[in-house]
């Protein structure tokens, strides 16, 4: 066991290290914190990441609100009051969807799944953080476009604000699973590829920016369907009218049963 | 729980991936407060034993038992007392060194001191780069770090000397044996003989997902048959009289080179030397051939690439 070669120039190295711990793991309270403030941060300061959450949706809300590029049937309101909805729609889409599933996709390449699961946080500490991370980065994402929006001359209703959380908490659980479908699955080089492709075509196509019934006739009944949609016109439901429609409703909880369900069983940690 | 039980306990280990049997019905022993080195070629099956161990793979057969807890319906129990350096280390990028060392660190209710292993692991001359721009020695000492910050009873190291450099090595192989004078018990894979020559109580050699040998390196070095001795002189020795007076076969390899099969005792020396003084013989040089874990190992497992 012992070597003449034995580092005496590595200094402290002979010292006797500290005895196992016999305290354990922290509180589950302690690990979820740290790993959700962990994942918000990451996200927060990645630059491409920042891109994609923050400045898109900021851009559609300044864009949309402060030219007519886009022909836009507002019934009456402000560009600014029938657009900002549409825009947080969209930040959800960002956050819970593209932004993650290529965060975890790559997190799985490089075995940070597989590593944060033998610590004690596990694998589902490791989920309900990425949950909470994305919800903190929502939080951030509201505020901004809030405040941006606000500054524009929005001028929302405050009877619909808790239906607005609710329709963004169910968004979030829709395009997460989704997220993580996509990432437990494809390579992380496909993910990045086909996160973003997703979001523009969904951005463009999928009811999220522009309601439903101003679409073509052909994506109108598709866009009523899928997630984007439901988001979208939930959120103008609670800001424009106070209330979700049930259709709604029903298409975000049938995706994350759905998408759920696929990533619990197809999701490889390798 | 009684601490009696080995560190490691696997009994007729079968992994699979798509058909194709890597672990076939392997059974292994790893004792606490020991270092067990899983020696064996690339694809050997060494990797997917220690991940069944850690709970990233669910075995397609036979036990597991780690610290006496099975890690797929334990595994929270065994996550707080075990640690794990993986072969691909498992450090996100965009994050500082040092920053991700400190968060592992904050799973862990009483973790080592955080400053205290970056000195012992010299991490301090990178410790606010981001893992992204670190080399693959020091990506490896900080996964290192992060597998011993919870101070666990048990470590499973996943080749953690790979891409080092001799001053890294050293230090780390240290901090194994500190760790082991601790009673912390330590498995790690390797295919560096002289590491687990240098560090191992027990070497377990895998292939083609099985064990085909273990022992100490002394024992494994000793079972792999007598030793030899060579020397050199001048050629065209009498090597029938030198054969009879050394009781073992004597063979001129090479002009001038000698080998002789004998259990080399410190008496055969003395006869060697003798019979060389009595004919005025100079031995130009002289090697007590004892094989090396290297010489075992490749007996083992063949000298052809795979």
């Amino acid at each position: 066991m012992t070597s003449p070669t034995a580092s005496s120039n590595v200094p402290g190295t002979l010292r006797p290290v500290p005895a196992p711990s016999t305290a354990g793991a922290a509180s589950p309270r302690r690990r979820i914190v740290a790993q959700s403030a962990f994942e918000a941060k990451m996200i927060l300061r990645n630059g491409e990441q920042l891109m994609v959450t923050i400045l898109l949706p900021v851009m559609a809300l300044v864009g949309l609100s402060q030219t007519s590029i886009i022909d836009l049937d507002t019934a009456g309101r402000s560009r600014i009051d029938f657009v900002t909805p549409g825009v947080i729609a969209l930040a959800v889409m960002s956050a819970a969807f593209t932004s993650q599933a290529i965060a975890t996709a790559f997190d799985r390449r490089n075995g940070v799944l597989r590593l944060m699961a033998t610590t004690p946080l596990g694998r589902g500490g490791l989920l309900s953080s990425k949950i909470i991370g994305v919800l903190t980065v929502e939080a951030v994402q509201v505020v901004v476009i809030s405040a941006v929006a606000l500054v524009l001359g929005w001028r929302p209703d405050p009877v619909g604000i808790p239906l607005a959380l609710l329709a963004v908490l169910l968004g979030t659980a829709a395009f997460t699973s989704l997220a993580m479908l996509l990432a437990g699955t494809l390579r992380a080089e496909g993910v990045l590829a086909v996160a973003n492709i997703v979001l523009v075509l969904l951005t463009v196509g999928g009811a999220v920016l522009v309601p439903a019934d101003q679409l073509p006739d052909a994506l109108r009944h598709v866009a009523l369907l899928l997630p984007s949609g439901a988001l979208g016109e939930a959120l103008r439901g609670a800001f424009f009218g106070a209330t979700i429609p049930a259709f709604s409703l029903v298409v975000l909880l049938a995706w994350t049963a759905g998408l759920g369900w696929g990533a619990g069983k197809l999701f490889k940690w390798h | 729980m009684p601490s009696n039980t080995p560190a490691v306990e696997i009994s007729g280990l079968i992994k699979r991936y798509d058909g194709r049997e890597i672990v076939r019905s392997l059974d292994l022993v790893a004792q606490r407060g020991q270092v067990t080195a899983v020696l064996g070629p690339n694809g050997a099956g060494k990797t997917t034993t220690i991940e069944c161990c850690e709970g990233l793979r669910v075995p397609d057969g036979g036990t597991v038992r780690v610290l006496g807890l099975d890690p797929l319906t334990q595994g929270a129990e065994l996550r707080a007392r075990v640690g794990v350096m993986l072969q691909d280390g498992g450090l996100p990028t965009s994050v500082r060194a040092l920053e991700m060392l400190t968060h592992v660190s904050s799973m862990y209710a009483d973790p080592w001191d955080v400053g205290d292993l970056v000195e012992r692991l010299g991490l301090a001359s990178f410790a606010r780069t981001t893992v992204r721009r670190l080399s693959g020695g020091q990506r490896q000492r900080l996964a290192l770090a992060a597998a011993l910050v919870g101070r666990p009873e048990l470590v499973f190291l996943d080749e953690p000397s790979a891409g080092m450099d001799p001053q890294s090595r050293l230090a780390v192989w240290e901090l194994i044996r500190a760790l082991r004078a601790q009673g912390v018990s330590v498995v790690l894979t390797t295919h560096l003989m002289d590491e687990a020559e240098d560090l191992a109580d027990q070497v377990i050699v895998v292939d083609h997902g099985q064990v085909i040998a273990q022992g100490s390196p002394a024992e494994l070095v000793a079972a792999g048959g007598r030793g030899s001795l060579t020397f050199w002189a001048s050629p065209g020795l009498e090597t029938l009289s030198l054969a009879a007076a050394l009781g073992a076969g004597v063979q001129e390899a090479d002009p001038g080179c000698y080998t002789v099969t004998v259990t080399v005792a410190p008496g055969t020396l003395a006869t060697l030397t003798r019979w060389c003084a009595d004919r005025n013989i100079l031995l130009s040089r002289l090697t007590t051939g004892r094989r090396n874990l290297e010489d075992v190992f490749l007996d083992l497992t063949g000298r052809s690439l795979r």
